[in-house]
């Protein structure tokens, strides 16, 4: 019945060139206003990573004036415990955070498409052995195995990389898996191979293009998680001893809370804001990429 | 049919299921300490360069580094099976004893927080749910979206600041007041008083993704047949979401716990590490600051095994809640 | 027969909203049912038939609602009644039986106790007086074993078990209406045969009047006492089932009815000649559910040694209820779905079971599929030139001349150029399956495989798809696998006819023969079972 009702409510879509299909994505992603701010203040972000360098030359180790120096004096955010400039280190941190969660998303995407995508189109032995692997990486305390592959590999950005692509990848593997399974068993997809045409083809032009929307979306919020996993391993003391970093910052002032809470409240706030903005553009792309599965 | 015997079959399957990802978890600590740059008993003494003759001699006893790789691999193994842990020089303890006398505090933290956070996650998402687009559900929804934002540290932090620090309300740290010696009740008291914050921090990010989830659960569930079937026999709404829905809408959050579990036991650790609770968190940060990684390795594995242990219990309950599944 | 009508629609309105295709999914529509009857109302999709059942039950979707008119149930305007009036109505005085058992029945919940719900929500008795009456109602709607039934979930029911306990529960109350909308159509030939059996036998016992949707004049006939039509939101007319079925006046009628297939089988074609074009020996194909790793599977052997052989110009149709294997022989035949063992011979000298995957690709132009689902059969991310055309690039063939390849296969199945630079989307189902057809055509192929393709479509859709079919088969010279369920459609396309039924086939012969001679026991049944076989339009 349903199936019938929606027939009658359906809407004819009119002809259209990719750039009106762009535009009408765009359309989409702006109508959701909290995806707009966030994509706002996520601009603003990158912005300031990128400019960094320039406006703190010296670096974020750099000593600039006494310590515990409060917020809004001659320093916008204070200084910390040893007198470094707060907002350096701010800046400096957004560059590793963004950095950190980008290059370990990437590794994680590319290797769940791999894995999940081999297993949904090729199904059988190969589908059951990868979904198996995934379960039991699923399975693993993921939190504690990075702070080992971290603790082993000793801190650096490459281990902290590594340590959060390891972990991170099972969910994509699994909604690609699920994603490759579900085209692999439509119509279209029989009409491809019975024709004749390549498995490598087959994939790459007509089962991709059809998942590649919640391929971004689950990327999307891989990298909010990244984010939140790097500043935890930080913050516990497991990064780069030359990088700044938002939770090293917050682990390093916590013995300081009695006496300067703000030292600890404003690098959590830098990462609170940036994984919020990445969680609310991540909505807007899922309402955007895949109208029919908007939340209400 | 005797379902008891169904399920204990159902258990035992599950048991054996698991020993592949046991496997795993050991071969993967065997893989690291090998694939890490330099000598493996040097990577597991730390760079500390504080390990003593007879600390180094032990470890290369442990790990049979004399030996040839397989060798070493099926030893370490036997030794794992066996539940020989190793030796930590550093708390001079077995690191098994270590480890067993810091669950039940771990246990502790972690059964409120799965209570509170599945709780409150399906109430309010299921008042989301009942209203979706008013005021109580867009709260609701902006309260998920910042607490799945926030880190746990720093929750905790914050609150520290705020009930610890300037309002006296909560103690700052530790399981027990030690300087009171509370016997009964009130040592439960006690207990209590000093789990709130931590529970609540932990609780706070699966809160988030269980309300969520629910709400959505809800609302997809609402579109059902059934719901239409439910709605011509004349039952009125409440009903229909309380006998109908409900049961059905939840599923997804448990098969979400389930897999949540093995996060939260990592999100103990920043936990336990803000507050000084003393359960086998702190004892990853303490073994990780004294860079004892025996300890860490044997840490990981029996979170592991925590792990899969909780698994079969959620899987259980899961079974009770929907008669779809066959305890094959 | 027609005394005071316990249900009288009156010039119902129903409003869809702003951005449906339509202002209106029923427009001004009235009938009455009768006490003692059931009244079938007839209608393609959209016809608004489904909607006009639901508000009746005041179950309108968001968003939809009843505008102007009137719908009395013994003098009570449903319209009008409040919300809780509403609820002691439904159920008691009218309930409804849905499509799809499966999803209308909570998985989570035993079927004793959502038949119980009924009788707890609008009576008082004591449990034990319930269960009987659920006891005795499980009785009366054929299901023994009600011991087992009451603490069983609708998953451990079979297809038509669970649509016996579904009516069991509208029937519980004892309501003066029953509404069933499409009650059969999720079911195979021979269960559908044995509800509508019992719908008719109970409707006569207890004297209710029934409002029976349904697309599918077979079933009218089977059933109806009178019918109304329907066609985009209005009915357009009404009488007695024998008056209907056999003289309708309104054109609309006329053309629904002459579409209807009919089951006596159409003459035999001289286009065939004895060269066989595909031979198919041995083929077996078994599937494993759920196990590996050590843990226990369950065995299905989906296709058991199956042999075919169809000459060039022939029409063979495989037939068969669901489950049967037809589908996945279809796809053992044209390599979809690697068989165990067995062989696809086709043109006489190139066994497709012997081939690697990669000598397989060339080959497979020989052999090209028309599918059933006209919505997830094109890649909805390709335009229709591209979809056509895509094959024969595959092949070698260079671009322009697949590209006006395609432009003219467009034009040969009835479709306008233009619809090239489309996409999937925007045709309608009908539209979809041409194009579907002449993707299949852009390789020249030899042997055209179609599995069920025009069973998603409407009656009077179907009607064209199916002569176009015909027509392409006659002009190409094509030799046709045809898989339906449906011997209606088969009686009107096919020159032989294999039987299937477990993953054997257990008769193959002229379509003639088995349609008027049929020799063993299970096609005996399917013929038995066809709704209308008695009905002959015209």
């Amino acid at each position: 019945m349903s199936a019938q009702l929606n027939a009658v409510v359906a809407t004819p879509e009119p002809v259209r060139p990719w750039h009106a299909h762009a535009r009408e994505l765009w359309q989409r992603f702006a109508r959701n206003r909290a995806a707009l701010v966030g994509l706002v203040v996520l601009v603003l972000i990158v912005a300031v990573a990128l400019v960094g360098p320039v406006l703190f030359q010296q670096g974020p180790f750099e000593l600039a004036g006494p310590p515990f120096s409060p917020p809004f004096g001659q320093f916008a955010l204070g200084t910390d415990m040893l007198g470094r400039n707060e907002l350096a280190g701010i800046v400096y941190g957004a560059r590793t955070s963004l950095m950190i969660g980008l290059v370990a998303t990437l590794f994680a995407t590319l290797l769940g498409v791999l894995l999940g995508g081999v297993a949904g189109y090729y199904g059988g032995g190969v589908d059951e052995l990868v979904m198996r692997l995934t379960e039991m990486f699923q399975t693993i305390p993921s939190f504690l195995f990075a702070i080992l592959v971290v603790a082993i590999l000793s801190p650096s950005i490459g281990s902290v990389i590594l340590a959060i692509a390891v972990v991170a990848w099972p969910p994509m593997a699994r909604l690609v898996r699920g994603e490759f399974r579900a085209l692999r068993n439509r119509e279209f997809v029989e009409a491809c191979i019975s024709m004749g045409m390549s498995d490598a083809r087959v994939i790459v032009r007509h089962i991709l293009p059809n998942c590649v929307s919640s391929i971004i979306v689950t990327g999307s919020l891989l990298v909010a998680t990244a984010i939140l996993t790097e500043s935890a391993l930080s913050f516990l003391g497991l990064s780069d001893p030359n990088v700044m970093s938002w939770g090293f910052m917050v682990g390093a002032a916590r013995d300081f809370l009695q006496r300067a809470w703000w030292l600890c409240a404003i690098p959590g706030v830098a990462i609170l804001v940036t994984v919020f903005a990445i969680n609310l553009v991540g909505d807007g792309l899922n309402d955007a990429l895949n109208p029919r599965l908007r939340r209400l | 049919m005797s379902v008891a015997r169904d399920r204990a079959r159902y258990v035992g399957l599950r048991i054996a299921q698991a020993v592949p990802t046991i496997l795993l978890i050991v071969t993967l600590n065997f893989l690291l300490v090998h694939l890490a740059p330099g000598n493996a008993a040097d990577v597991l003494a730390g760079e500390a360069g504080s390990a003593t003759p007879q600390y180094m001699a032990y470890l290369r006893h442990q790990f049979g580094l004399d030996q040839p790789l397989y060798v070493q691999y099926l030893d370490y193994l036997k030794n794992v099976v066996t539940f020989d842990l190793g030796y930590s020089f550093r708390e001079g303890m077995p690191v098994r004893d270590l480890i067993l006398q810091r669950l039940g505090p771990t246990l502790l933290l972690m059964g409120t927080t799965i209570v509170l956070s599945i709780g409150l996650g399906i109430l309010l998402g299921i008042f989301a749910a009942s209203r979706p687009g008013s005021l109580g559900d867009n709260a609701i929804s902006v309260f998920a979206l910042v607490s799945y934002a926030t880190p746990l540290f720093w929750v905790g932090l914050m609150l520290i600041v705020v009930f610890a620090i300037d309002l006296r309300w909560l103690p700052t740290s530790g399981m027990v007041n030690i300087a009171a010696f509370y016997t009964g009740w009130q040592k439960v008291g006690d207990v209590a008083r000093h789990l709130v914050m931590p529970a609540i921090t932990l609780s706070l990010f699966y809160m988030a993704l269980y309300v969520r989830l629910m709400r959505s659960s809800m609302l997809e569930q609402r579109g059902m047949d059934y719901v239409v079937t439910a709605r011509s026999k004349g039952l009125t709404e409440r009903a229909i979401t309380y006998r109908h829905v409900l049961r059905n809408a939840s599923l997804p959050v448990v098969t979400m716990a389930g897999v949540q579990i093995g996060n939260l036991l990592g999100g103990s650790v920043v936990v336990e590490t803000v507050f000084g609770w003393p359960g086998i968190g702190l004892l990853a940060f303490k073994a990780l600051f004294a860079r004892d990684l025996n300890l860490l390795l044997g840490i990981f594995f029996v979170a592991a095994c925590l792990v899969i242990v909780v698994n079969i219990i959620v899987d259980l309950i899961y079974t009770l809640l929907d008669p779809r599944i066959r305890l094959r | 027969m027609p005394a005071a009508p316990i249900l009288d629609i009156r010039g119902l309105t129903v409003d869809l909203p702003h951005w449906a295709d339509r202002p209106q999914a029923v427009s001004n529509a009235g009938l009455t049912l009768a006490r003692d009857e059931i009244l079938c109302v007839v209608g393609e999709s959209g016809s608004g038939k489904s909607v006009m059942a639901r508000a009746v039950m005041g179950l309108l979707p968001d968003h939809v609602r009843a505008s102007a008119g009137s719908i009395l149930l013994e003098g009570e305007d449903l319209l009008r009644a409040t919300p809780s009036r509403m609820r002691e109505i439904r159920g008691s005085r009218v309930s409804m039986i849905f499509q799809e058992p499966m999803t209308a029945l909570n998985p989570v919940k035993t079927i004793g106790a959502q038949i119980d719900e009924m009788l707890d929500l609008h009576m008082k008795l004591s449990r034990r007086d319930r269960t009987e009456r659920i006891v005795a109602m499980l009785q009366s709607v054929r299901l023994s074993d009600s011991d087992r039934l009451l603490g069983a979930y609708p998953h451990q029911l079979s297809g038509g078990q669970r649509q016996r306990a579904m009516i069991a529960m509208a029937l519980i109350l004892e309501p003066a209406v029953v509404i069933a909308d499409e009650p059969t159509t999720a079911l195979d030939v021979t269960t559908q045969a044995s509800i509508l059996a019992l719908f008719r036998e109970i409707q006569r016992a207890r004297h209710i009047g029934v409002l029976f949707i349904t697309h599918d004049f077979g079933v009218v006939a089977e059933i109806a006492d009178r019918v109304a039509v329907m066609q985009r939101g209005q009915l357009v007319e009404s009488g007695t089932a024998e008056q209907m079925l056999n003289a309708p006046t309104h054109p609309y009628t006329q053309s629904l009815i002459a579409a209807v297939p009919s089951l006596a089988p159409r003459e035999r074609r001289m286009k065939m000649d004895a060269r066989v074009v595909l031979q198919v020996g041995g083929l077996e194909k078994t599937y494993h559910v759920g196990g590996a790793f050590g843990r226990p599977g369950r065995t299905v052997r989906a296709v058991k040694s199956v042999d075919l052989a169809i000459c060039h110009g022939e029409t063979l149709g495989l037939v068969g209820e669901s489950g049967s294997g037809k589908s996945t022989l279809a796809r053992c035949i044209v390599r979809l779905v690697d068989a165990e063992r067995g062989s696809v011979i086709v043109g006489g000298d190139v066994d497709l079971m012997k081939l690697s995957r990669r000598e397989l690709r060339a080959h497979r132009r020989r052999i090209q599929m028309v599918f059933q689902d006209p919505y997830g059969s094109l890649d909805p991310r390709c335009t229709v030139g591209r979809l056509i055309a895509e094959g024969p690039i595959v092949h070698g063939v260079p671009e322009s001349e697949a590209v006006s390849r395609a432009h003219a296969l467009l034009e040969l199945v009835g479709l306008e150029r233009r619809a090239a630079d489309r996409f999937p989307h925007e045709f309608s189902g009908g539209q979809r399956q041409r194009i579907g057809i002449a993707r299949a055509l852009a390789l020249e192929p030899s042997i055209l495989v179609a599995d069920e393709p025009v069973s998603a479509l409407d009656v009077s859709v179907q009607a064209q798809v199916l002569r176009l079919l015909g027509d392409i088969r006659d002009q190409l010279d094509l030799t046709m696998l045809f898989i339906t369920h449906d011997l209606r459609v088969a009686a009107q396309v096919c020159d032989t006819i294999a039987v299937m039924h477990d993953g054997e086939i257990v008769e193959y012969g002229q379509t003639s023969r088995i349609y008027g001679d049929p020799r063993h026991e299970y096609t005996q049944s399917l013929l038995a079972a066809v709704p209308g076989r008695h009905w002959h339009p015209r």
